[in-house]
């Protein structure tokens, strides 16, 4: 869906009518409490149709068309705001709806022991608590979100991700997840419920698009605060000018004081509408457009975050080198023949179902002709590999033959009470110089020789890296490769440090050593090892792919489980604040035309000199409060598109791209408005409006 | 402008900057309590104090215990000022028998004194006696200055400690600014004007016989102080003459040099620094002139020092030095081209080696237009407000910009200690703004600035606003306000702006032309110079407080750099924006108007 979805047009016809109904809708004094500007520029609404009523009781300070023109541009100006928030919501609103489908009320088979072939009774999905286990058959749809504990099947998840190939769910590992919504195609599953009713990875996501939850980021708050402030400032500025003119008429003798109808139009032109208008969309467009990234944040402080991380935690395979390492070479030890070497590793990769044991069985069967044999009649019992002892292999005849990294052969040779010889040091090095992976083979308490696996680094990923650096961001490659490897690759890939060896208690020290020190750290992970890392980290994106543990711990998931999207994810973040930064700067500059047009058309009666500032030329005293107010309407609808798309992030660094930023809407901000409000100006005198 | 005057303006900028270094990074030691010359001939007495006040000066404080400390002490300092006030009649050192002050009078000059502002409703030669004035008011220069630069050091310490709850200890940067730096400085200033001529005695005023008699016409005034008109309206007058007049003198020179050097502008005479037995020559005046910006400019260098980096300072100096030098080519530009009207009546304003030329209405011969225009400025930056001109005599825009000085929050070197803190939390402002639109959340000086630091910075931007527009505005509409008002129309309106931008921000300085010590704005004026003195120094310290508590993001390439001309140019777009933008309306109403009208009507 999403990708597909949200592609479509930012101004779909439909959504478009339903904004503008929202925008109505949102016109309740409750929803623009919310918005401290708007809240002035309602109330101000308010009391110019106040004025107006009252010119139509024969009582006015204005003609009344001049009071009503203000009037009417003024809840413009409100309807507009509320139009821009209401567009934004109505993309995720669309989505919401999409997700809603997935959320059938589906009948569940809950077993009554947790075991595959144990009676069950037909339940309804939504009665579901955690820790119920549940039998799901082909056809069947997945009754809510768990873990598989039995059971290998094929899942079709594109109700959730949009994907329509299907993957694989089996128990234990990192594919052990399933989610609520989802179809399971063929075989069956055993899965152990983990989430109660309403708290569904389902329900999060469908109130994260709606926004129902959405509550103000910490950044989003502090501009608030400031927009407040200069919405008091300017309160001050214009309503003190009453008493000012009200004096300079007294003592001047000439002309009328100035009219509450010109004090508020002059109000609602000075306080930054237009950033106070966008803000929430900004806000909502921001989490959308992460939707369309097909991620989602369960909160916006966490996009936010994004922006500002400094250090990203990469994981090698799959985000810098392609998956799957091929084996390259059989390097044998002294004294043992190719041959015997590659028939070991052969043996101990027979049921290695990762892609790199089954290069070695390919490798093998290449250079030597060595064919796969039936692993159950040889007896042999196979070792899988753990995280701990970091080795696998295979235990047949009284043999044991295991492979695996360097140091965790070379233990278990030793404790096998043989030798490692220097030799084997060097060729290992030799290996890992090249950037390849050496493997280590070894039979019992002779170490065999190197099987040489070869990493392949991504194309364009080295591109990536300088523009992360560019933007101030420190890539770390983490890797379970040794030291020498990781280097090799490290190099080669351009990224600025690295983990080598890493087992998930260095992870976590890593990311809290960086924390320490000040920095935001950013990580993808998928296992349940990751877990501990991505609750610690600070921005931590979850692959769907990944266990039910990895997405509990993140603040992101990511529905492709793609872990080089990190990059875009923090982009998305810098784009949000930076959409923010760049609005109120336009919004304030604005101010200076305003200022020019109006100051001069509010004293025109008591100080005619100071029609000196009126370097716009505007018509009349009319007109230039009038093109001011619709320019300050108008330019909030000029720029929804710019606070939906977010304006584009370039890696510059610091400097340099605050030099362009203040340029464009710095500098844009002081000279539009002078345009603008003159062209408004030109088109009412030559409508005869004014 | 000649030769000469542009002369002058850069002899005094070198002169200012290039001794701000040094005494920068003297301060700077001094804060950080190294050992330093002054430290062993005072050390002695420094432990002394603490000893006798019981102050445990290793203990360091809580920013709320720092706000209550010196709120505390600010309180009893202007306590003691009103009662020196109000009983100056049976207290000693009163040779001229002056007589007690008015309590409303009293009341505003006891705040004027402690806020730093050192506004004067009073006359110092016919009111204060020598004891008033020595132990009340010349005290509270040296206490109100040490306050400013005592918040200013703690909220440096929010940015260079880290993790901690605390800012340092009120009592002993109150105690090492007044030893290490004020007293020390003083003493150096007040000979050197005493050498020039300035007066330091505690003999009566003197009695000379005039070389010819005087003659001269006074406005016959009614009980409440309003000229009585006669039927063409015209104010009917009495014909005096004057045989001889009153020198007034005093222990002076002691009090002017920390007027100066502390930011506080308050003159011993009435006159001010006008006056030729404060600042007799054009050397006395160059000296006052550098004390005035001297501490402003060298805290900056402080404050580099402090945070570890010096360019952070620099930056800061840069700016301000800027928007000085900026408007001091406005204002002496403004007052050199003098009066378009007085050029058709055939008046020649031109300068030559014979005259200064310009408006030379309100000016002191010996220091001419560039001098008066360099001091208006600088005195109006910094929160001096001690004149050597009459500010209300200048050309409409020539008193526009010292008044819009004061409006921009007196942050453009501003007074000691507060102008600096002042500029940092524009600086906060600018960061905020700036690090949004580099797509990071903001971070000054390796501090997050969050939503308690904006909300601070909001209440610390939006008080002088308030004050010095809802006090104009009570002012121009309250028959209390508008009965002091001697010029109405556009420039009686600039005279109450100004009176209010001067105490809503802490300057001091008057445009004169408003009886002001009247109780109705003598209650207003005080109110707003303690809601803006110490409405601001608290919020700056609970931001001192909240930096202080948080760590320290270490600086990286995605980092906004704040040592670099582009963030200087922004702080100043910041400050000069929020000023512009607040105050365009209401002195397109006063000055502006009043430029106009004077450019049309010649």
């Amino acid at each position: 869906m999403t990708h597909k979805a949200l592609s479509a047009s930012l101004f779909d016809s439909d959504l478009l009518k339903q904004a503008v109904w929202e925008a109505f809708k949102k016109l309740t004094p409750q929803q623009q409490w919310k918005n401290p500007v708007m809240f002035v520029v309602y109330l101000g609404s308010l009391l110019t149709t106040c004025l107006w009523l009252q010119t139509l009781a024969g009582a006015g300070e204005e003609s009344a068309g001049f009071i009503l023109t203000i009037t009417v541009w003024l809840w413009f100006t409100v309807l507009f705001a509320n139009f821009a928030e209401a567009a934004a919501e109505g993309r995720s609103k669309a989505q919401a709806a999409f997700l809603r489908t997935a959320k059938r009320d589906i009948a569940a088979k809950k077993l009554d022991e947790p075991r595959y072939g144990s009676d069950y009774s037909k339940i309804a999905g939504s009665s579901l608590v955690k820790g119920d286990v549940v039998l799901i058959e082909a056809g069947d749809f997945v009754p809510g979100d768990g873990d598989v504990i039995e059971g290998v099947a094929s899942v079709d998840e594109s109700a959730i991700t949009g994907e329509s190939a299907p993957v694989i769910r089996e128990s234990g590992g990192d594919f052990s997840s399933v989610t609520g919504g989802t179809r399971v195609l063929s075989d069956w599953l055993v899965v152990r419920i983990s989430a109660n009713p309403g708290e569904t990875f389902l329900d999060r996501m469908i109130s994260m698009v709606e926004g129902a939850k959405r509550q103000k980021t910490p950044n989003e708050i502090a501009l608030t605060i400031l927009l407040v402030a200069l919405t008091l400032v300017f309160l001050m500025a214009t309503v003190t000018l009453l008493p000012f003119s009200l004096y300079s008429v007294e003592t001047s003798g000439s002309g009328h004081p100035i009219s509450i109808t010109v004090l508020v139009a002059l109000l609602v032109c000075l306080i930054p509408t237009t950033i106070g208008g966008l803000l929430s969309a900004i806000g909502v467009a921001g989490i959308g457009r992460m939707m369309q990234k097909n991620v989602i944040a369960t909160s916006g402080r966490a996009v936010e975050a994004a922006g500002d991380v400094d250090v990203l935690l990469l994981d090698k395979t799959g985000t810098i080198t392609l998956g799957n390492r091929q084996a390259a070479a059989f390097i044998p030890a002294k004294g043992i023949s190719e041959k015997q070497l590659a028939d070991a590793a052969q043996l101990a990769s027979l049921t290695d179902e990762t892609p790199e044991g089954r290069s070695i069985v390919v490798l093998a069967k290449q250079k030597f002709g060595l064919r796969e044999r039936d692993v159950q009649s040889l007896g042999a019992t196979f070792i899988h590999f753990s995280a701990q002892t970091r080795m696998s292999g295979v235990n047949l005849q009284g043999r044991q033959i295991r492979k695996g990294a360097e140091d965790a052969i070379k233990q278990y040779v030793i404790e096998q009470g043989g030798r490692f010889p220097d030799q084997m040091q060097k060729m290992v090095v030799d290996v890992a110089r090249r950037g390849s992976t050496p493997l280590v083979v070894a039979d019992s308490k002779q170490a065999l020789g190197v099987i040489e696996l070869k990493d392949i680094v991504k194309g364009g990923i080295k591109e990536r890296f300088i523009e992360l650096r560019q933007m101030g961001i420190k890539t770390i490659m983490i890797t379970g490769d040794n030291r020498l490897t990781a280097a090799a690759i490290a190099a080669e890939a351009g990224v600025d440090d690295f983990l080598a060896e890493a087992t998930p208690e260095a992870k976590l020290a890593l990311i809290r050593q960086h924390q320490a020190d000040g920095r935001l750290v950013a990580m993808t992970g998928d296992g349940t090892n990751d877990a501990p890392a991505l609750a610690q980290a600070d921005v931590a994106v979850a692959m769907n792919s990944g266990t039910q543990a990895a997405k509990e711990a993140g603040n992101m998931v990511d529905l492709d489980s793609n872990p080089t999207k990190l990059i875009e994810i923090v982009e998305t973040g810098k784009q949000m604040l930076m959409t923010r930064g760049a609005l109120t700067t336009f919004s304030v500059a604005n101010d200076v035309a305003k200022y020019f047009a109006i100051i001069p058309a509010a004293f025109a009666t008591t100080y005619p000199a100071l029609n000196v500032l009126n370097v716009m030329g505007l018509a009349t005293p009319a007109s230039a409060i009038l093109s001011a107010v619709i320019f300050n309407a108008l330019i909030i609808i000029a720029l929804i598109p710019l606070a939906l798309k977010g304006i584009k992030y370039q890696p510059l660094g610091a400097e340099k791209l605050l030099q362009n930023n203040l340029l464009v809407y710095g500098v844009g901000g002081l000279i539009v408005p002078f345009i603008g409000i003159k062209a408004i100006d030109l088109v009412l005198v030559t409508m005869n409006l004014v | 402008m000649n030769e000469a005057g542009f002369l002058q303006i850069l002899i005094y900028l070198i002169a200012l900057l290039v001794l701000s270094k040094p005494l920068g990074v003297y301060m700077a030691r001094v804060y950080q309590d190294e050992s330093i010359v002054a430290n062993t001939w005072f050390a002695g007495l420094e432990r002394g104090l603490y000893r006798l006040c019981g102050i445990q000066d290793k203990q360091d404080m809580r920013w709320q215990q720092y706000a209550g400390a010196l709120l505390v002490f600010n309180l009893l300092g202007l306590l003691v000022v009103y009662a020196l006030q109000t009983c100056q009649d049976w207290l000693p050192l009163n040779p001229q028998t002056l007589p007690a002050i008015a309590p409303d009078s009293a009341l505003n000059t006891a705040i004027s004194f402690a806020t730093n502002t050192n506004w004067q409703g009073y006359a110092g030669e016919a009111s204060m006696s020598y004891l008033t004035q020595m132990l009340g008011l010349t005290v509270q220069n040296f206490l109100s200055a040490a306050s400013g630069m005592a918040v200013l050091v703690a909220l440096i310490r929010g940015f260079s400690r880290r993790n901690t709850s605390s800012i340092g200890n009120f009592w002993v940067d109150m105690t090492r600014t007044t030893l290490y730096i004020l007293l020390p400085l003083s003493l150096l200033l007040a000979i050197a004007l005493v050498g020039q001529g300035v007066v330091q005695t505690f003999d009566r005023y003197a009695t000379v016989k005039l070389q010819e008699p005087l003659t001269y016409s006074t406005p016959t005034v009614d009980a409440v102080g309003h000229a009585v008109l006669d039927a063409q309206g015209h104010p009917i007058t009495q014909t005096q003459q004057s045989q001889e007049q009153t020198l007034a003198l005093g222990p002076a020179a002691s009090q002017i040099a920390i007027k100066q050097l502390g930011t506080n502008g308050g003159g011993f005479f009435n006159a001010n620094s006008a006056h030729p037995y404060e600042n007799p020559t054009p050397l006395s005046n160059f000296l006052e002139m550098l004390a005035i910006l001297l501490i402003p400019a060298a805290l900056c260098h402080t404050f580099g020092f402090l945070v570890g980096d010096s360019r952070q300072g620099w930056t800061l100096l840069a700016a301000m030095t800027l928007v000085f030098v900026a408007l001091v080519f406005v204002t002496v530009s403004a007052e050199q081209h003098g009066n378009p009207a007085l050029t058709s009546l055939g008046v020649d304003q031109a300068s030559s080696i014979q005259q200064p030329g310009g408006n030379m209405e309100g000016k002191e011969a010996r220091f001419g237009i560039v001098n008066s225009a360099l001091w208006a400025v600088a005195t109006t930056a910094a929160s001096n407000g001690s004149v050597n001109a009459m500010h209300d005599s200048f050309t409409p825009i020539g008193g526009m910009i010292p008044m819009w000085l004061i409006q921009l929050g007196e942050v453009i070197f501003g007074g000691v200690g507060s102008g600096l803190y002042g500029m940092i939390v524009f600086a906060l402002v600018a960061v905020f703004i700036a690090g949004l639109m580099i797509g990071r959340t903001p971070e000054y000086l390796g501090k997050k600035i969050e939503a308690f630091e904006m909300q601070m910075a909001a209440v610390i931007i939006l008080i002088p606003p308030l004050l010095v527009l809802g006090g104009t505005a009570l002012a121009v509409m309250t028959e209390a306000g508008k009965a002091s008002i001697l010029n109405p129309g556009a420039h009686g309106f600039s005279e109450v702006l100004y009176a209010l931008s001067s105490a809503g921000n802490n300057n001091g300085s008057a445009f004169a032309g408003l009886s002001a010590n009247v109780p109705f704005y003598n209650y207003l004026l005080g109110l707003a110079m303690l809601v803006s003195r110490y409405g601001l120094m608290i919020p700056v310290l609970a931001i001192a407080g909240s930096l202080a508590a948080k760590k320290h993001v270490p600086v990286g390439p995605g980092t906004l750099p704040t040592h670099t001309p582009l963030f200087a140019v922004l702080l100043i777009i910041t400050v000069l924006m929020v000023g512009a933008l607040t105050f365009v309306p209401a002195l397109a109403l006063g000055p502006i108007v009043e430029q106009l009208h004077m450019l049309a009507h010649p």
